[in-house]
């Protein structure tokens, strides 16, 4: 089944796609919607006490009836704060459980805290979440969240934010090759191609956002992203060919070809 | 008088309130906020009945565009 099956539920899309950075909430909609992204992140942030109260919200441009909201931790530096973000949003939500738990561990790279995001997902499997992780490439601590109950590992291709594509295609490998659960790369993804390597690998699933949301043109790249996504998965399953260093074999028959010419030197 | 601190900020208040009338006087009925007290999440169905005590430290949120 060519379905990215999350938490018992199956989505056609394999791309889940962040709402931030975009202009408004126009482009933020016309974005996810050429992205053709089925589950969407959005941040529990405070609300703006006393300013614009008829202000429209992001729920309003993307409604929970229609895209399956998966509120992330952003900006969480402790399991503590990870775990009230995510009671919040629970709430926020009524009732839903499918979250993004992310722990960063240091303000200037953005790299997770691992620690902290193990304490995190053993506390919020407990109460009940269907935790999908944002997590380092290192495969032990993949297997750890795995074995913890969360529903989904999501290693980082390379630092949030930096578009700087697949740093250690070898490590996201054998996280793939040894999990149970779905795979989806999140984070570092920068074009296209990024994301068709990803989905090669075996991953199940590409999450982004800062790669579409600040493209020059980011419903066109939201829809490139679409097809990299599905061109990738397609390639996955059909079976690259092997790769023969030093060995050049023509793809036309080496017989039959017509005479030579005859050599005209006197 | 009550104090309550309010995302972060210290907002008085003539007299004891509920969780309901805080958000009504924020201009929030109706709208998706969730809300915690003191670290503890007040269901949305429950703001009529939870009063809030002076010194409490209320955060409420949205969501908003984040990847």
């Amino acid at each position: 089944m060519n379905q990215l099956v999350v938490a018992g539920k199956a989505y056609s899309s394999r791309l889940l796609v962040g709402t931030g950075k975009y202009k408004d909430f126009a482009q933020t909609r016309a974005a996810v919607e050429a992205s053709g992204a089925q589950i969407v992140t959005v941040a529990i942030r405070r609300t703006n006490i006393g300013q614009n109260p008829g202000e429209p919200s992001l729920l309003d441009a993307l409604p929970p009836s229609r895209f399956t909201i998966l509120p992330n931790t952003a900006g969480c530096y402790s399991a503590q704060d990870a775990v009230r973000t995510l009671r919040l949003a629970r709430e926020l939500l009524d009732g839903h459980t499918l979250v993004k738990l992310e722990v960063l561990g240091d303000p200037h790279t953005l790299y997770p805290n691992v620690m902290e995001t193990l304490s995190a997902a053993q506390t919020l499997v407990k109460e009940g979440f269907q935790v999908m992780v944002y997590t380092s490439d290192d495969p032990i601590v993949a297997k750890e969240l795995e074995q913890i109950g969360c529903v989904a590992v999501m290693p980082l291709a390379s630092l949030i934010g930096s578009g700087m594509g697949i740093l250690n295609p070898w490590n996201l490998q054998i996280i793939i090759d040894n999990a149970k659960v779905p795979v989806l790369v999140d984070a570092g993804v920068g074009t296209a191609s990024d994301a068709a390597i990803a989905m090669e690998l075996g991953c199940d699933g590409v999450l982004m956002n800062t790669a579409i949301a600040t493209a020059k043109d980011p419903i066109l790249m939201a829809s490139a992203m679409r097809k990299a996504v599905e061109a990738g998965r397609e390639a996955y399953l059909a079976g690259r060919m092997a790769k023969k260093p030093y060995v050049a074999a023509p793809s036309s028959p080496s017989s039959g070809l017509i005479a030579p010419a005859q050599n005209k030197a006197a | 008088m009550i104090i309550l601190t309010v995302n972060g900020e210290h907002r008085r208040f003539e007299a004891p309130l509920t969780a309901a009338q805080l958000v009504a006087s924020l201009q929030l009925t109706g709208k998706r906020v969730a809300l915690e007290r003191n670290g503890e999440i007040v269901p949305r169905g429950e703001f009529d009945r939870q009063s809030l005590s002076d010194g409490d430290r209320i955060e409420i949120v949205v969501a908003v565009g984040g990847g």
